[in-house]
Formats: C-alpha cells, sequence, structure tokens
C-alpha cells in the first residue's frame, strides 16, 4: 500500500502573445486559460498507477490561489483520491516557500497517520522554470530525491525509477522509499478524465490548509518581454502549388549538389 | 575570489553547453576554476586551459563512479570555497546538482540564466521564465550566486589567451546519505548520430505539426534528397516520436547550416537557440503568425502533409534519377 502525494501548479496556458500585469511582475492571465505543465500531468498519471497497483492512495497538492481548485479537480477526475489546497498568493511564493509549505503538509499528514511514501512533483514548473522545488523538499524532509525521472515501479519499501542519461541512454535508480522524485514528461501517457470521473472529483471535498510560515519570496525585481522584431519574411506561397518557388529558392541557395 | 564552474563532459571533452558556461563564466571578470568529476577524458585539461580556465578541480573516487547528485553537489560545495559563482550548463544534470548545492549552502538558485549584470553591485541575472516567453530579472544577493546557464545563450569561445590549468584534487567528504539515490545501472540508447545532424548543410526541421510518429516518411525523403538531416523539437523527443540526439535547440544540438527547414515547428525560444545561426530559414507552418515564419527568411503557408510531399516530387521530377 503506497501513499503517493502528487503536487502541481496552477500555470497560464500561454497560447500567443503575452502581455505584463502593469507592476510587470507577472503575467496578466485575466483573459487565459489556465492548466499544469505536461511534467506534471505525467506526475499525477504515475502516482494514479502507483495507487492502483499497490492498494494506496494518490494525494493532489496545489500551493496558491483558491482557483488552484479547477486543477485539483482535474487531478482528481482521472483518479486522484484527495486534494489539498494551501492557499497563498502564489506570485510571492519563491521555490524555498513552495517546498516549505509542502513540507508543512507532509508533517502534518504524517502527525494524524499518513505517511507518503513517494512525493512526486514536476521536474520545472512551466511559468517560472526554477528546476528546484522536489530537491528541496527532499532537503527538508531528509529523503532521497531523483530528478527527472520518466517512469517509475514501486516494489515493496523501494523504487524503481528511469530517466534519460546525458549520452541518450537510461539511467536506472532504484531508492528505499520514502522518497521523492521529480517527474519528466516522455515516459507514460497520461489518460483524460472521463464524464463520471468529473462527476466523482465533483464531489471530493478538499482540504483547504494555510501556511504557517512567511515566505520569502522568488528574488523576482521584473518581468521583461522581448522587443517585437518586424517580421521580414518572404511569402512564396501557400500549400503544395508553392512547391515550385520553394525548388527554385533551393536551388538558387546552392544547396543541392 | 573566483567563479566555479561545473564541467560536463563527454568523450571528446568539456560538452558544448559547458564550454559555453565557461565563456560565459568569463564576463564576470574574475578567475575562472573548473570542478571535474570522476575521470575526465585525455586532452580535457589542456581544452579547459584554452578557455583560461586557471585551475582544474578534480573530485575522485569510489562515490563519483556512477551518477549521484548529491555527492557530485557535496563536490562542488568542497570545491566553492573561495567562489563568489557557482554555475553550470542548463542540462538535467547540471540543473539538478545545483539544486542540491543551493540547498547544500543555503542559498537561491537562479536557473537557465541569459545574462548577467554586477554594475548595481549585486549580481542581477536575467534568466528565461514562462516557456522563453519572457525574461525574469532577479537579484542573487547570497555570498555565493547559484546559477544555471541556458544552452546556447552564448557561443562556446576560447579566451585570448591560453592557461596552463593546475589540476588540484579536492577531498569530498561523501555522507551516505548523499548516496542513497545513485545510478545502479545503465542502458544504452538509441546510437547518438548527432554528429551528422551538426555538420549537414542541410536540416529538415520537424515539430508537432508532424502529428505522429508514423508523420516523418516525407521528411524524411526531403532530408535525403537534399542530402542533408533531420532535426526536431523538443515536443518531437518528448512523445518519443524520433530519438533525442536528433533534437534541436537549448537542450539539444545546436546546428548552423546553410538551409534549414522548419516544418510544422512554432519557433519557441529554445528551439530557435538551437537553429538561429541557419544562413537561410524557411518555415512551412499552416499559422502564418507562428514566430517561426515571423522570424524566417521565407516561408510557404499551408499543410506540411500536403507542401512537402510536393516538394519532394519538384526536387524528383527536376532531377530525374
Ligand atoms: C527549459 C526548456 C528547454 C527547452 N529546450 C528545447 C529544445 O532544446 N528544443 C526545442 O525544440 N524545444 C525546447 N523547449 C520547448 C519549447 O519551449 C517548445 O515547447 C517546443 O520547441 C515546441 O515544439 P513544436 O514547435 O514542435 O510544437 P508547437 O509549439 O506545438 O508548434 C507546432 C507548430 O506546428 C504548426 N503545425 C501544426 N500542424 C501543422 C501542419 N499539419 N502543417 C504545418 N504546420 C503545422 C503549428 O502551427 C505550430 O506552429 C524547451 C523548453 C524549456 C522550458
Ligand atoms: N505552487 C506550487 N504548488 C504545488 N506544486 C508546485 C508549486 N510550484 C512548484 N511545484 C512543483 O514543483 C515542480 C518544480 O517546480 P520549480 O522548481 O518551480 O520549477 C513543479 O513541476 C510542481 O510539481
Amino acid at each position: 500500500m503506497t501513499n503517493v502525494l502528487v503536487c502541481i501548479k496552477r500555470v497560464p496556458d500561454l497560447g500567443g502573445e503575452i502581455t505584463l500585469t502593469p507592476d510587470g511582475m507577472s503575467v496578466d492571465d485575466t483573459s487565459l486559460g489556465h492548466t499544469v505543465s505536461p511534467h506534471e500531468e505525467c506526475a499525477v498519471e504515475l502516482a494514479i498507477s502507483v495507487a492502483k497497483d499497490t492498494d494506496g492512495t494518490a494525494t493532489v497538492l496545489s500551493v496558491g490561489s483558491p482557483d488552484s481548485v479547477e486543477q485539483l479537480r482535474n487531478a482528481l477526475a482521472v483518479g486522484c483520491t484527495a486534494a489539498v489546497l494551501v492557499e497563498a498568493e502564489a506570485s510571492s511564493y519563491g521555490p524555498a516557500d513552495v517546498a516549505a509549505a509542502i513540507a508543512e503538509v507532509v508533517r502534518a499528514h504524517e502527525a494524524v497517520g499518513t505517511t507518503y511514501d513517494l512525493v512526486l512533483l514536476g521536474n520545472d514548473a512551466s511559468d517560472t522554470g526554477d528546476f528546484q522545488v522536489g530537491i528541496r523538499l527532499s532537503y527538508l524532509l531528509d529523503r532521497p530525491v531523483v530528478a527527472g525521472v520518466s517512469t517509475l515501479s514501486v516494489e515493496g519499501d523501494r523504487v524503481t525509477a528511469r530517466g534519460q542519461s546525458p549520452d541518450g541512454g537510461t539511467e536506472v535508480f532504484d531508492v528505499a522509499l520514502p522518497a521523492v522524485l521529480t517527474v519528466m514528461e516522455g515516459g507514460i501517457e497520461p489518460r483524460y478524465p472521463s464524464i463520471p470521473g468529473r462527476m466523482k472529483a465533483k464531489k471530493v471535498k478538499i482540504e483547504q490548509r494555510e501556511p504557517s510560515l512567511r515566505p520569502v519570496g522568488p528574488g523576482r525585481l521584473r518581468l521583461k518581454l522581448p522587443p517585437a522584431q518586424p517580421s521580414q519574411v518572404t511569402v512564396l506561397g501557400e500549400g503544395p502549388e508553392a512547391a515550385g518557388a520553394l525548388v527554385d529558392l533551393i536551388e538558387e541557395l546552392g544547396v543541392l549538389r | 575570489m573566483s567563479v566555479l564552474v561545473l564541467v560536463e563532459t563527454d568523450d571528446k571533452g568539456a560538452s558544448e553547453v559547458s564550454r559555453e558556461t565557461l565563456t560565459f563564466a568569463r564576463r564576470l571578470g574574475e578567475d575562472v576554476q573548473a570542478l571535474v568529476v570522476g575521470d575526465g577524458p585525455a586532452g580535457l585539461v589542456d581544452q579547459l586551459g584554452t578557455y583560461g580556465v586557471r585551475s582544474v578541480l578534480h573530485a575522485d573516487g569510489d562515490a563519483f563512479t556512477s551518477y549521484a547528485a548529491a555527492a557530485w553537489a557535496a563536490a562542488v560545495v568542497a570545491a566553492s570555497a573561495d567562489a563568489t559563482v557557482v554555475m553550470a550548463a542548463g542540462t538535467p544534470r547540471g540543473n539538478e546538482v545545483l539544486a542540491h548545492v543551493a540547498c547544500r549552502l543555503g542559498v537561491t538558485m537562479a536557473a537557465n540564466v541569459v545574462e548577467v549584470d554586477r554594475s548595481s553591485g549585486s549580481l542581477v541575472v536575467s534568466r528565461q521564465v514562462l516557456g522563453g516567453a519572457a525574461m525574469e530579472e532577479m537579484r542573487l544577493e547570497d555570498a555565493v550566486a547559484v546559477l544555471s546557464v541556458a544552452g546556447h545563450a552564448c557561443d562556446p569561445q576560447p579566451a585570448e589567451a591560453t592557461t596552463s590549468p593546475a589540476v588540484m584534487p579536492i577531498e569530498v567528504e561523501v555522507a551516505d546519505s548523499d548516496l542513497r539515490a545513485r545510478v545502479v545501472r545503465t542502458e544504452p540508447g538509441e546510437p547518438d548520430e548527432s554528429g551528422s545532424l551538426k555538420s549537414a548543410k542541410v536540416v529538415v526541421g520537424a515539430g508537432r505539426g508532424a502529428g505522429s510518429a508514423d508523420g516523418f516518411k516525407d521528411l524524411l525523403e526531403l532530408a535525403d534528397l537534399l542530402d542533408g538531416a533531420l532535426g526536431v523539437s523538443r515536443v518531437v523527443t518528448s512523445l518519443g516520436w524520433r530519438p533525442h540526439h536528433e533534437q534541436v535547440g537549448q537542450t539539444g544540438s545546436r546546428v548552423s547550416p546553410d538551409l534549414y527547414l522548419a516544418c510544422g515547428i512554432s519557433g519557441a525560444i529554445q528551439h530557435w537557440a538551437g537553429m538561429s545561426s541557419s544562413k537561410t530559414i524557411v518555415a512551412i507552418n499552416n499559422d502564418p503568425d507562428a514566430p517561426m515564419v515571423t522570424k524566417a527568411h521565407y516561408a510557404v503557408i499551408g499543410d506540411l502533409h500536403e507542401v512537402v510531399p510536393a516538394v519532394v516530387e519538384e526536387l524528383r521530377r527536376r532531377r530525374p534519377a
């Protein structure tokens, strides 16, 4: 019976152009949809399958605004069994603050009898991309951590995890539980929620908590957008009819042997 | 006072992104020290000398025969005694080790930095956030600044004056707990053919627009007809459609062919970082507003699954076998 905690972050779904808030400190997301990173979708999937395979539980947690309930319910809809929201102004939280808030939940739940054998996070969040919350969490909990794993399997009190090695091969880790793992997308396909799944998710009561620590903050001075560059492109044409013009260009460039 | 760079190596020497990081480190105007963990390839020290490295710190021993991030971090901390800045390339491994280092030193870490500025007295960095759509300015105020350098944010350039670095073995105390998460086994991937990608005169780039693992037939044929190589976006490797060694961009290869034909690639900054120095860039994309289209020299607007076969056919027609 493995109890898994999986941590997800509500982030704006960036499509085309973005604008900043007037203070230049964050993205103006009022007209944007929200999502979680693909790494975290895979982490949720892995959490659910470990819980299923071991008759355990998969608890999803987010530190952020009350709107993060949307992302928590999506995770419940695909099979997470419980959800926790730590209410916080995400933009005033740095990676160390988020790790501290997650550690606080892990300890509080442990005090009432639930030990998380496995804590899963994304390798990097798709907005701030700090690449460190999971590792910071492992130090706070004094647990081993492996970053960037794409698949894992739990056998008794150990987890075997695989990730990509720098030379493009696979590295295998075999770690004693409890452990922290950060997940990189690519190893598995996250499942989609079913309609009954969504109905069930609506009824789950989400545990709401307030963090007790004052955040130190992310150290951000400001965000900057890259200057808009005037387009210089020459459009050769549209559709397959443009093939002739493109091959003319290729010939002109002299790249054909 | 010095800048310490954790150097990653491959069988030829310091990896390209590590050489970029050494180049970037020199901008701070302090002595640059390199840390090498475990066995390095032959000629590494001389190569580091061409990048102006003052001294090479070397951590070796049983703890480093297979990779454990915490043990590597212990080595970085041991080597950082007189460093004001600790850097590594923004690779998965570089970011992982530095995050451990930041925890051990109790300091902030900045990932994927592209600029550093000390004009205000303290160190202000700009780093990529929001998937490259924006830059974050961040002040690093700790006694030691820990930062990773975004891949291909600068060119790897040898220093004006070559040095002959002294090699200094360092003592690293590795605790048992640092080896709790350690590589127990490695399995080889597909043979790395990124060499032919990097030297190709024509690269046919393919992104999510390819549609599926089966969507590359025409693109491969086009690359073949142009005597070029296939390069892909990270989405394509993440989805497992093509092997990692074909990836172009910040966390893949950097290419600068005479012609880069970007098919179904949106042109995110991390991809652009790997191919922006191509002589001529042509985009094939069904979205006329995609950044790859507006930044390219030439574009064809349309479905690549229609355009690419038509181009293949036209090339064949003009060049009868
Ligand atoms: C830290 C970090 C490192 C990264 N490193 C890299 C890297 O090294 N390399 C890299 O590539 N990315 C990298 N990325 C990811 C990068 O941000 C983008 O997500 C990625 O490059 C997008 O890939 P894409 O263009 O294939 O997909 P998308 O952004 O989804 O774009 C697909 C494009 O194809 C077009 N299209 C769709 N269908 C068709 C069709 N039938 N015909 C023609 N056009 C079509 C669409 O209009 C769109 O423009 C990194 C991201 C981060 C955060
Ligand atoms: N506010 C948050 N709430 C819950 N999990 C988070 C939060 N921020 C980051 N994480 C987790 O930590 C991972 C790495 O984030 P980062 O270190 O910020 O790049 C993310 O992929 C999430 O899994």
